[in-house]
């Protein structure tokens, strides 16, 4: 497919201006890029979140596509009837598309959290779609709550930071490693700033047989406490922090950094990504100065061993 | 019973077939697109024969064998979005796991049928017969329907893809029978040619499927300003089962020569006492029925089928001349004034002039035999209550107190 901006803005867009997501969230970029990833007809799944909830107010909707939400924890599960309900019809005759693609959309709560069981049964049953996480590190929609995907020492509405706690303590899940253990034939990480990159491993997953996985970035002003102008480049930073490093892993075997996460010199300090956010500022007092340093060590340390498994040096 | 019509019937086979074979076989004779099942006693023999028809080549559906319930009715919710015929199976544990999902599948008005082994809830653990699985859902939107043989569970099976397809109703549909009692247990059942169920089932006509031609949005947020309109029109579509179920019924009877009605009356004309109960309970209360009225009592049994949506007005019309009815159910509503299906029959005497007395006994919660013996003596208890006149909201029986 051609790469050209100029081509790519003519791609027919998959969600609509008026929706009711916050001034500056990275979400509607990220399914912007989505739809410029598209090859032909395409049903979208979603589950419950900020996505679904602020895309589809009846009577109103954004979405120009076949759109369908069920529940928060279900939406692989969803996305797998529609995969073979299709393919039933397809074989009986009764379907006038040849090929449909079938994309299941969920948060980072809705994927790392509730939603993993029916992910990860999908996944295993090996039905033929994309499934994407859009991670914005917090269950955004229901107030700010803590989450696999929450970072250590950020601070949400279940992770207070206080006198007695830095915000959340533990590591977040490696799910982009965990799909990949279900030995499926693609998994990417996206960002939205490095949005080459990310509509070219969309396209991928779409056209490998079998189920796919994309884990996006998707900043959250609202929850981060972030500028609103400062989504794109907060999602510029996580990759070059080491936060959301951008790679591939194909067959659940073979991992590939991608370019943007290859060139990089030597990350930058997690500080830099922190900074413009209010839900790390209690990391900044004295009081946390350690355990902001066992952050980045950690960080330091995956990307370490990320580099390792991508054999680059 | 069911009425037999004289006629010539297609030659089918006749078998030996349990409840779950019966039903796991018509779900295959109904050419289903998809089936999206998790395994759980005593409903899993649907799924596993289902998978060896799927095995033999003998269907062209998909299995989609899922990892839990919930993604059971999840699939079936998406798969039936996208145009498709689907079916799934479950009991208790099971159910109660699909619980949030039941809700979805019929506000989103897909027209799935699943088959319910009725099971005991946990805890303890159980897993034996009762109807606090499927009652504990009757306000889900599920259509309901009890079926009392392996011959009817079969045939509700096949006529509830029509009912639950038909436009005026889009509903999802329980075809439920006891668990062990009716799922374990080989009756006579006479099948129908795969040609005459394929004719009576048809091809699935959907309304507004997810279409690349026709986007739409399923299933979006609906809040203060219309959500209620929703729930409205789902309510509309139950009442609309009533028409349609006897029109399928009416039809299906042509073809077999089997109907069985909302609710079958055994011996009710000139009965005092109206012992009403459904599924298997309804069997033995017809032999007790036998035996009493050899003994000169006045008793008849009628015998609910369809619970969901609940025909309440012909109800009270066949209980108006009764002096007593005496309800059998195997659920118990902790700390309600009674329980679902006497609270049914209550509110639906109500507004009788005269009304009869309504006697309630809760028999053979997880899988505790209902002997006879249970119900002559809930008989004799509403025949001492008709004559003190007062009875309790409901009792126990069978039980060590
Ligand atoms: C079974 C269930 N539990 C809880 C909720 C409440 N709920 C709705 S959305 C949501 C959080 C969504 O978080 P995430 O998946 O990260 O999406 P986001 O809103 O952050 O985009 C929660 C907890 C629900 N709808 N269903
Ligand atoms: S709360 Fe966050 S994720 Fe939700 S719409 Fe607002 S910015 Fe986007
Ligand atoms: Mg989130």
């Amino acid at each position: 497919m051609s790469m050209k901006l100029k081509d790519l803005l003519q791609a027919p867009e998959v969600l609509g201006s008026g929706h009711r997501m916050c001034a500056g969230c990275g979400a509607p970029t990220v399914m912007k890029l989505m739809g410029m990833s598209l090859r032909g007809p395409t049903i979208v799944c979603n589950a419950t979140g900020c996505l679904e909830v602020a895309t589809t107010i009846y009577p109103y909707t954004a979405w120009k596509v076949p759109w369908i939400h069920v529940a928060f924890e279900n939406v692989a599960a969803v996305a797998s009837g529609i995969v073979e309900g299709i393919n039933a019809m397809q074989e009986k005759g009764r379907y006038k598309q040849e090929h449909v693609d079938v994309i299941a959309l969920g948060g980072d709560g809705g994927t790392f959290d509730i939603g993993f069981g029916a992910l990860s049964g999908a996944l295993e049953r090996g039905h033929d779609f994309v499934y994407m996480v859009y991670d914005n590190g917090a269950y955004q929609n229901t107030g700010i709550q803590r989450s696999g995907a929450t970072l250590p020492g950020q601070e949400t509405t279940t992770s207070w930071a206080g006198k007695a706690e830095p915000g959340k303590r533990q590591r977040k899940k490696p799910i982009a490693e965990i799909v990949a253990a279900h030995r499926i034939p693609y998994v990417a990480t996206v960002d939205p700033f490095h949005y080459r990159d990310f509509i070219t491993k969309f396209r991928k997953a779409l056209e490998v047989e079998g189920p796919a996985f994309i884990h996006a970035f998707s900043p959250c002003p609202r929850g981060w406490r972030s500028e609103s102008s400062k989504t794109i480049e907060l999602a510029r930073l996580a990759v070059e922090t080491g936060i959301h490093p951008l790679y591939e892993i194909i067959d659940g075997e073979q991992y590939i950094m991608s370019g943007p996460s290859k060139s990089l010199k030597e990350l930058k300090p997690v500080d830099e990504f922190m900074k413009l956010q209010g839900q790390f500022k209690h990391l900044f007092t004295p009081q946390w100065e350690d355990f902001r340093k066992q952050v980045q060590q950690q960080i330091t340390a995956d990307w370490e061993l990320l580099k390792k498994k991508c054999g680059v040096e | 019973m069911a009425a037999t019509v004289k006629m010539t019937k297609p030659k089918g086979s006749i078998e030996g077939l349990t409840g779950d074979a019966a039903i796991a076989y018509a779900l295959k004779q109904c050419d289903i697109d998809v089936l999206s099942a998790y395994p759980i006693t005593p409903q899993t023999i649907i799924v596993e024969d289902y998978q060896r028809f799927f095995a033999e080549g003998q269907v062209k559906t998909k299995v989609i064998p899922v990892e839990s319930e919930h993604s059971a009715m999840s699939a079936c919710i998406g798969a039936s979005a996208a145009g498709a015929r689907v079916a799934t199976a479950s009991a208790s544990a099971g159910l109660a796991l699909m619980w949030e999902v039941l809700y979805c599948a019929s506000g989103m008005r897909q027209p799935i049928v699943l088959a319910v082994a009725n099971r005991a809830l946990s805890a303890p653990i159980n897993i034996h017969n009762d109807w606090s699985d499927s009652y504990g859902a009757r306000d889900s939107g599920f259509i309901q329907m009890y079926c009392q043989s392996c011959q009817e569970a079969y045939d509700t099976t096949i006529m509830s893809f029509r009912i639950a397809e038909n436009h005026n109703v889009l509903l999802p549909a329980m075809v439920c029978i006891d668990g062990f009692i009716l799922s374990h247990n080989v009756e006579r059942v006479e099948l129908l040619p795969d040609e005459v169920v394929r004719d009576f089932v048809g091809v699935r006509v959907p309304v507004q499927p997810l279409d690349t031609d026709k986007p739409i949005t399923m299933g979006p947020l609906c809040l203060t300003d219309y959500y209620f309109e929703f729930k409205e029109q789902e309510d509309k579509a139950m009442r609309e089962v009533f028409k349609v179920y006897k029109d399928v019924e009416a039809e299906f009877q042509k073809v077999t020569g089997r109907s069985y009605g909302m609710y079958e009356t055994y011996k009710t004309k000139d009965a005092d006492i109206i012992m009403l109960t459904h599924s298997s309970p309804a069997g033995t209360a017809k032999a007790v029925v036998d035996a009493l009225r050899e003994q000169g009592e006045k008793v008849g049994v009628l015998r609910m089928k369809l619970f969901r949506p609940f025909p309440a007005a012909e109800l009270a019309k066949e209980l108006s001349s009764a002096k007593a009815v005496a309800v059998f159910e195997k659920c118990l509503s902790f700390g309600a004034p009674t329980n679902p299906l006497a609270l049914e029959v209550r509110t639906a005497l109500y507004d009788l002039p005269k009304k009869p007395m309504v006697t309630d006994f809760v028999v053979g919660l997880g899988g505790r035999d209902v002997p006879p013996a249970t119900i002559v003596e809930g008989y004799n208890k509403t025949k001492q209550y008709l004559e003190k006149g007062k009875a309790p909201l409901y009792e126990t029986l069978g039980v060590r107190k």
